[in-house]
């Protein structure tokens, strides 16, 4: 499998200018500058069928698309850098091995859509991370990728690093423009779409890191090349952040499509402890848990994921083994949506809580009958009925960890205690 | 005593706001600077920085509140952080705030008596292939077992 994403991640100084020009750094910025408009850029990303990496996998070249050319207000592109979905660290490897090829991307999103003015937003937390990065882009100024005229070619653009402040909800995309506007990050009613309203009422694009970082490559090597990588709707390479109990967790590029149990027991190296699989969370806390029966045939690509009843998500893979207790782990993603609902919807606000309250008293040995069902009513009451994808994303998974693990829970309840430590 | 930054922060902060569109957005950034100089974000640096912002106290304290890494309250030299989420509890994480507890003899949202420690537990920081992982101040440290994060912690004075 050819390396996209992490083609430079072991290459000497990748962080530098120096090493990333080594490795053919924004050759790709020159060929957009000097040989295509706007629209080509976008046709061409468009031919490339790269989708959003950030979790909701929607077409690149279309969402760009949808920023009006005659709006005269400014443009902005905001690159997603506030990676925080439980067991997604993919991003993170990009930003510090990898930074100038986020900041090339990012330059060749803002010129797709005319913004001369456009952000990084990274997660507080990364501090070292922001260093990498004002490091880039501080050497990307000084070679003049960036600032006034850059390269001669009459287009002007500013890329400015900001810091968030420590708030899940910001990976979201509006609200993060809430949290970047000065506020608390609150995600806001859609529509109008940030394409259109987005940053200061202004026309603006939110791309994640993967997705920027893998445009200088679709742009050198070719849209046809990218395509050809992959399946029908799925194309080119993904990064799966592998956790938990296998032989050999970390950050690995496969082509879409790619077949999930192979990877999980040849590439990772299969279950340390040589104990046996008994779960699978494969696209970061959000998504459905998969049982270890399920995941035959499945392969690695948005459109396989879903028929399993799952999604890709952020690529976070969660492996967990046979010894774990599935209801501790449905508790524990239960308490951080909790923390970490925004409060702004009330199914949400109060739904998480309760969940959370109701899965702690089953696994410390509280737990009475009808509980689960409470559960199950109140997830149902909360996916659907808030402003932002975080109450689907807080409700699906303990309704998939009840719905595939019951009779654990059940044992919970009847023993009133934890059944497995 | 009345709260004022001090003249290389007010520089900083006027070079903050006129880095962006529009002053609003500089608030984290301003935050993060207060924070630096004040140590942490009491109610008299709200009002300041309400007033340096051009924005009611009201909603300042809506942001410190809202996010995370902004301190209402004085905390120890060194803030230790160990990730509680998912992907850290099934490496262990608890074993981890376990001995720092013991070590420290502190508990979670507790400073020990010389200022040194405070100890919290956070959601996920993005390390969960090198888990159990802490964040201590700025830094990251990874792949914890019982026997280092004592060690590391011996040479945090």
């Amino acid at each position: 499998m050819e390396k996209i994403l992490l083609r430079n991640i072991d290459a000497p100084d990748s962080q530098t200018l120096e090493g990333y020009r080594a490795c053919g750094g924004y050759r790709a910025l020159e060929k957009v500058l000097r040989e295509m408009t706007p629209e080509k850029l976008i046709d061409e990303v468009k031919a490339s069928g790269l989708r959003g990496r950030g979790g909701a996998g929607f077409p690149t070249g279309m969402k760009w698309s949808f920023v009006p050319k005659d709006n005269p207000k400014p443009k902005y592109v905001v690159c997603n850098a506030d990676e925080s979905e439980p067991g997604t660290f993919k991003d993170r490897l990009l930003i510090e091995k990898d930074p100038h090829a986020i900041v090339e991307g990012t330059i060749i999103a803002a010129y797709a859509i005319r913004s001369h003015t456009s952000f990084i937003y990274i997660r507080g937390e990364m501090f070292y991370g922001a260093q990498v990065l004002q490091r880039a882009l501080d050497e990307a100024a000084g070679a003049g990728y960036l600032g006034k005229n850059v390269l001669g070619s009459g287009y002007d653009i500013d890329l400015i690093l900001h810091r968030g402040a420590g708030a899940y909800i910001c990976g979201e995309e509006t609200g993060l423009l809430s949290s970047l506007e000065g506020g608390k990050g609150w995600p806001k009613i859609k529509p109008p779409f940030p394409a259109t309203h987005g940053l200061f009422g202004c026309p603006t694009v939110v791309n994640n890191v993967e997705t920027l970082a893998a445009l200088p490559w679709i742009i050198t090597e070719g849209a046809a090349r990218y395509a050809a990588i992959g399946t029908e709707k799925s194309k080119g390479t993904k990064l799966f952040c592998v956790s938990g109990h296998v032989k050999k967790p970390g950050v690995y590029e496969v082509d879409m499509g790619y077949p999930f149990k192979k990877f999980l027991e040849e590439d990772c190296g299969g279950m340390a402890n040589g104990r046996k699989l008994k779960g699978v969370i494969p696209g970061g806390a959000s998504m459905p848990v998969l049982r270890a029966d399920e995941l035959d045939g499945i392969t690695m690509d948005y459109e396989s994921f879903q028929a399993a009843g799952t999604l890709l998500g952020s690529g976070g893979v969660i492996v967990m083994d046979e010894s774990t207790c599935m209801v501790r782990a449905a508790w524990n993603l239960s308490r951080f949506f909790a923390h970490e609902s925004c409060g702004q919807c009330s199914p949400c606000r109060e739904g998480c809580h309760w969940i959370e309250k109701i899965l702690n008293r089953v696994e410390h040995g509280a737990g009475k009958p009808g509980d689960l069902e409470k559960i199950l009513s109140v997830s149902g009451n909360i996916g659907g009925n808030t402003i932002c994808p975080f109450g689907d994303a807080a409700s699906w998974p303990p309704a998939a960890f009840i719905k595939k693990y019951r009779g654990e829970f059940d044992e919970h309840i009847a023993a009133g205690k934890c059944t497995i430590h | 005593m009345a709260v004022k930054f001090s003249d290389e922060s007010l520089k900083k902060f006027e070079a903050i706001v006129a880095r962006y569109p529009q002053k609003n957005a500089a608030m984290l950034p301003v935050l993060y600077l207060a924070q630096q100089e004040f140590g942490y974000i009491s109610p008299e640096v709200m009002e300041y920085v309400s007033q340096i912002m051009d924005v009611p106290v009201a909603r300042v304290l809506g942001v410190v509140t809202f996010y995370t890494m902004f301190n209402t309250k004085p905390i120890g030299r060194h803030h230790i952080q160990v990730c509680r989420t998912l992907p850290c509890a099934l490496a262990g994480a608890e074993r981890i705030t376990g001995a720092i507890k013991e070590k420290l003899k502190i508990g979670l949202g507790e400073t020990t008596p010389d200022g040194r420690f405070t100890l919290s537990e956070v959601e996920c920081l993005a390390s969960c292939g090198t888990a159990p992982m802490m964040q201590v101040n700025d830094d990251y440290y990874e792949n914890l077992t019982e026997k280092n994060v004592g060690e590391l912690l011996d040479r945090l004075k």
